[in-house]
């Protein structure tokens, strides 16, 4: 089920106010973060955050197409590292 | 002959059904265009009259997007997944299911027909 319009977005309260921060200092680093779910706001734009994918942090530069989406959505969980049979033409997947 | 938004409409059939020959329009969106302009919707496509055909092509171009329009639409998102490279759009690049279906079996839709493991073996030597 959609989550209902009344709450608004899920945007991570915490994760939204260090943004804020950068913002108002100008500042740009990169903000690691766990909140997967945490919608992305526009605020966010142009920062790099970080985003664990159960391992390690990964790196993503958020556009202004990306906001709505969800962080989690940049951070792929899972590696596929081709079939045995195809190792010539398979090839490995990017991260 | 009566042609809306590009496409011919057969003949033979009730408008209702006639109508969603059209990309973009199904069964709930052809009665909804159909009572806007007032036609009758058991009425055959060959028994229309022209003035009929002109009140439903104008409902349709006032408020629907059909026919290219609409699949323009469709790669376009399309595309906006693929360049965020976001969960989605990698789905699409990779050509399997995108919305969460099992992939160990079934997916034939998504991956296309089967290659039965007997192919491949006889495929890799030859390479």
């Amino acid at each position: 089920m959609s989550r209902s319009f009344k709450k608004g977005p899920y945007i991570d309260e915490r994760l939204l106010k260090r943004v804020n921060e950068l913002n108002e200092k100008k500042e740009k680093k990169v903000l690691k973060t766990y909140k997967r779910a945490s919608m992305i706001s526009p605020e966010f734009v142009g920062h790099t955050i970080a985003i664990h994918n159960g391992k390690k942090f990964i790196p993503v530069f958020i556009t202004e197409n990306m906001v709505g989406h969800r962080l989690g959505e940049f951070s792929p969980t899972r590696t596929f590292r081709a079939h045995s049979g195809d190792r010539k033409e398979g090839k490995v997947t990017a991260s | 002959m009566a042609r809306i938004a590009g496409v011919d409409l057969p003949k033979n059939k009730k408008i209702e059904i006639a109508l969603t020959y059209i990309f973009g329009i199904g069964v709930t969106s052809s009665a909804k265009i159909l009572t806007e302009s007032g036609v009758d919707p058991l009425i055959r496509v060959k028994d229309l009259k022209d003035d009929d055909v002109e009140k439903i092509r104008k409902v349709i171009e006032k408020d629907y997007k059909v026919e290219g329009a609409l699949k323009a639409e469709v790669s376009e998102n399309i595309k906006r997944l693929k360049e965020i490279q976001c969960y989605r759009g990698i789905r699409h690049i990779k050509g399997l299911p995108v919305r969460g279906q099992r992939t160990r079996t079934n997916a034939r839709t998504r991956k296309g027909p089967s290659k039965g493991s007997v192919a491949l073996k006889k495929k890799a030597p030859k390479k």
